[in-house]
């Protein structure tokens, strides 16, 4: 009898935890200060709004290899995914992720504008939705550059004016670039000339010139942290590092914003969810994606807004109380020379490319 | 009576031959065992060695070409690669056809990214092409040859048709070709061109920095273990402790202490253009190369070196060396001749422990180890988590698996398994 009881129990529980479970989703991205900046701006409105409970999982840097084991497991348990759009045209190629159809699953802009055109260019794959522009960039230690601060990206490349290590990310993509435009090539025809073997060997010798003054990074808190220490005198990372170490942390550091390289973070929503869970995910991207949303990030996070209609929207930093548009990449003083990552290029030459890089870099 | 057991074959107390009653209550028992570990084996053979078996198996399948391109792998058989020709008209209709089955079902792009890894382009070519082909009627729009051409100039290159032709089979040799820095190409095998060889090169890298880290492991750990055997059970205890110490901190927390301590600006150069042994402008490089690696490394494992020294010192008894002693022999002899062999098997354990650990680390390596001290397992790593080409990054891992096996047979050899003692 008890046993009966017990287990009878145990369904019912069981029963009512699943339903519950049902307004719950998982949220993937990257941790740390930028999960932050989106449970601010996004998550907790959300949840406040329709009470779903959101679990955050901190596993972008994985998420394209993850999601393709768990789509081969059959078993797919995230919802949204924050990815890199180079990773979301992966996983588009790969048939891993939903198509998205701009105007009917997004939210139009507050004067009617179709979330299309509002988000323009930045549509790069049919299964991608924005989210932020971020740049690659310079930081530079103020007091071991000397008299005069760099003001071009060849500053990187110029180790008589400059000496001393710099950091540059252990991949050759934006270093190939860098080194080409330092070496003559002309912004438009850099992704021509690297199509080319000469011109691979060509940015690699520009490489070469530097390559015992380099240290090589991995992780994007790398480049901060070394200039922290004094250990390098200029290194590239993501914008948003490069905020945290000089505002927040009040470290001797300049931004060089020449030649920045602009990427997009944006939010894929896995293929093959069961119809209830994918209408809550593209509930909540159509929330999460809106120009007020888009707007309220920057004042957590010095990233850029993906919608043209929010950036009039960005205000102050929450703690920091700066204004936050003179930090943004996309701001005009500091957009004066910028370079968009070519992603058709780079899904073409990453893997030949890379080969070619890791190789030179073990000689 | 007697003379019918003298005889006959001996018999059990109810009448059955002896020797089968006895295999009978023996198999039993066997059973009984076989039942009891049951639960573990089957454990281990479906989330162990049925998840590894598949995996590996991809360094070899190729499904995915004949399985998108059914007709055209077929058709495209009959054609002479070496002609320098394009493939006739039929090959571009059966090609159509497949494409368009393929886009309905949007598997295109991934045959795309999987030939991409073979011939760069491949990736672009096919998402492009996709776009444009949905637009064509595999029936009706015939002759395909020239629109095609037109769609994307690639379909007029002979060396997109060499590569599909290569990969056509449902199997192939190719991955762990380009494991081993060579390829397939349609006139059989070829090196890699130079500027893009890299993995030998890593694989011999590997082995040398693991077996120079067991090394150096054996040479701290070996008067660790000693002292730890030979000390007051108390401060043996408080000693093992100490050792233990580092497995309850985070490994990436260990390997970022070295970064502090060993980067230009960090703590030992500090120290030593301080004390004025090294000059300031010339300060040492220790992180970032080959050296950072096998620091940050023989630190992390020298716990799994010295407790199975430890355990195989704990029984050796003292009174050998002092018999030894007594008979003669200097400190020195007595230890080598009497002490030493006696720890060797738990040398071995601890070896073998250290070195197939570190044959598979990529944490350190990819935090310290620079340009000059990463390892194998860090292009599995890219292979897996960035690339994708899971099929290349099985053939690596199955190629390291082998070399792992061989050397613990070669082991075996020369210093016999049974010799190797964990306690």
């Amino acid at each position: 009898m008890t046993l009966t009881k017990l287990l009878t129990a145990t369904t019912a529980l069981t029963l009512v935890a699943s339903v519950a479970a049902a307004e719950e989703m998982t949220i993937v991205s990257w941790g740390g200060a930028y999960t932050a900046s989106q449970k601010g701006a996004y998550h907790d409105p959300y949840s406040e709004k329709t009470g779903v409970t959101i679990i955050n999982d901190d596993s972008s840097a994985e998420a394209v290899a993850k999601l393709r084991a768990m789509s081969e497991a059959g078993n797919v348990t995230w919802d949204v995914v924050d990815v890199v759009a180079a990773d979301a045209i992966r996983l588009c190629d790969e048939g891993l992720a939903l198509e998205i159809d701009a105007d009917t699953m997004l939210a139009d802009a507050p004067d009617g504008t179709k979330a299309s055109e509002d988000f323009g260019d930045l549509l790069v794959s049919d299964c991608f939705i924005p989210q932020i522009v971020y740049s690659t960039t310079f930081g530079y230690r103020t007091d071991l550059v000397g008299d005069t601060a760099p003001t071009t990206v060849c500053a990187v490349f110029d180790t008589e004016a400059y000496p001393g290590k710099r950091s540059l990310e252990k991949r050759p993509i934006n270093n190939m670039e860098w080194a080409l435009l330092c070496d003559g090539v002309a912004k438009d025809a850099v992704y021509d000339v690297l199509a080319t073997e000469e011109g691979q060997q060509q940015a690699l010798d520009k490489l070469a010139t530097i390559k015992d003054d380099v240290i090589w990074w991995s992780a994007g808190a790398d480049t901060p942290q070394l200039l922290a220490d004094g250990e390098v005198v200029m290194g590239s990372t993501y914008n948003g590092r490069l905020f945290a170490a000089i505002e927040e942390q009040k470290q001797p550091i300049g931004m060089l914003w020449d030649a920045q390289v602009f990427d997009l973070d944006g939010w894929i929503i896995p293929a093959g969810l069961s119809d209830e869970r994918k209408a809550r995910a593209l509930d909540y991207i159509m929330f999460a994606t809106d120009t007020q949303r888009l707007a309220d990030q920057a004042q957590f996070i010095s990233y850029g807004p993906a919608r043209k209609s929010s950036a009039p929207l960005v205000g102050k930093h929450k703690t920091l109380g700066i204004d936050m548009a003179p930090h943004m990449p996309t701001d005009p003083n500091n957009a004066k020379n910028t370079f968009l990552y070519n992603y058709e290029f780079w899904a073409d030459y990453r893997d030949d490319i890379d080969a070619k890089f890791q190789a030179w870099l073990a000689k | 009576m007697s003379d019918s057991t003298a005889n006959g074959p001996v018999l059990a107390a109810d009448g059955t031959p002896l020797k089968r009653s006895l295999s009978r209550a023996m198999r039993r028992q066997k059973m009984r065992a076989f039942m009891l570990v049951a639960p573990l084996l089957i454990f281990v053979l479906l989330t162990f060695i049925y998840p590894i078996g598949v995996m590996l198996s991809r360094s070899v399948q190729n499904d995915i070409v004949p399985e998108t391109l059914p007709e055209t792998v077929r058709v495209l058989g009959a054609w002479d690669a070496s002609s320098g020709e394009l493939p006739a008209e039929a090959v571009y209709a059966a090609f159509t056809r497949d494409m368009s089955v393929a886009i309905a079902a949007k598997r295109h792009t991934r045959l795309g990214s999987r030939l991409n890894y073979e011939k760069t382009g491949f990736s672009s070519m096919f998402r492009q092409s996709g776009r444009k082909m949905k637009k064509l009627d595999p029936v009706a729009d015939a002759p395909f040859k020239d629109k095609l051409i037109k769609i994307h100039k690639g379909w007029g290159d002979v060396e997109t048709w060499k590569t599909l032709q290569t990969y056509s089979g449902l199997y192939t040799s190719g991955y762990f070709l380009n494991a081993v820095d060579a390829r397939m190409t349609p006139e059989g095998m070829a090196w890699q061109p130079e500027d893009k060889q890299i993995l030998l090169k890593l694989f011999g890298r590997t082995l040398v920095m693991s077996l120079i880290i067991t090394g150096s492991c054996i040479l701290l750990g070996y008067p660790i273990a000693w002292l730890l055997a030979n000390v007051s059970p108390r401060n043996a205890n408080l000693l093992l402790i100490l050792v233990l110490l580092p497995f309850w901190t985070s490994l990436l927390v260990r390997t970022s202490a070295w970064k502090v301590m060993l980067q230009q600006n960090g703590v030992i150069n500090e120290v030593l253009v301080w004390i004025g042994l090294v000059p300031d402008g010339d300060r040492m490089i220790l992180i970032n190369n080959e050296f950072g690696t096998i620091v940050a490394m023989t630190h992390i494992l020298l716990p799994f070196m010295i407790l199975p020294m430890y355990s195989v010192m704990q029984t050796i008894p003292p009174v050998y060396l002092r018999a030894a002693k007594s008979m003669g022999a200097t400190n020195w002899t007595a230890f080598w001749r009497v002490y030493f062999p006696q720890s060797i098997p738990g040398i071995g354990a601890g070896s073998i422990l250290v070195f197939i650990l570190s044959i598979g680390y990529y944490i350190t390596p990819e935090i310290v180890g620079g340009t000059k001290g990463v390892f194998i397992s860090n292009r599995i790593a890219y292979h897996i988590s960035s690339s994708l080409n899971w099929g290349l990054a099985a053939a690596l891992g199955t190629i390291l698996l082998i070399v792992v096996l061989a050397l613990y047979w070669a082991y075996d050899r020369i210093v016999g398994i049974d010799n190797v003692k964990l306690g």
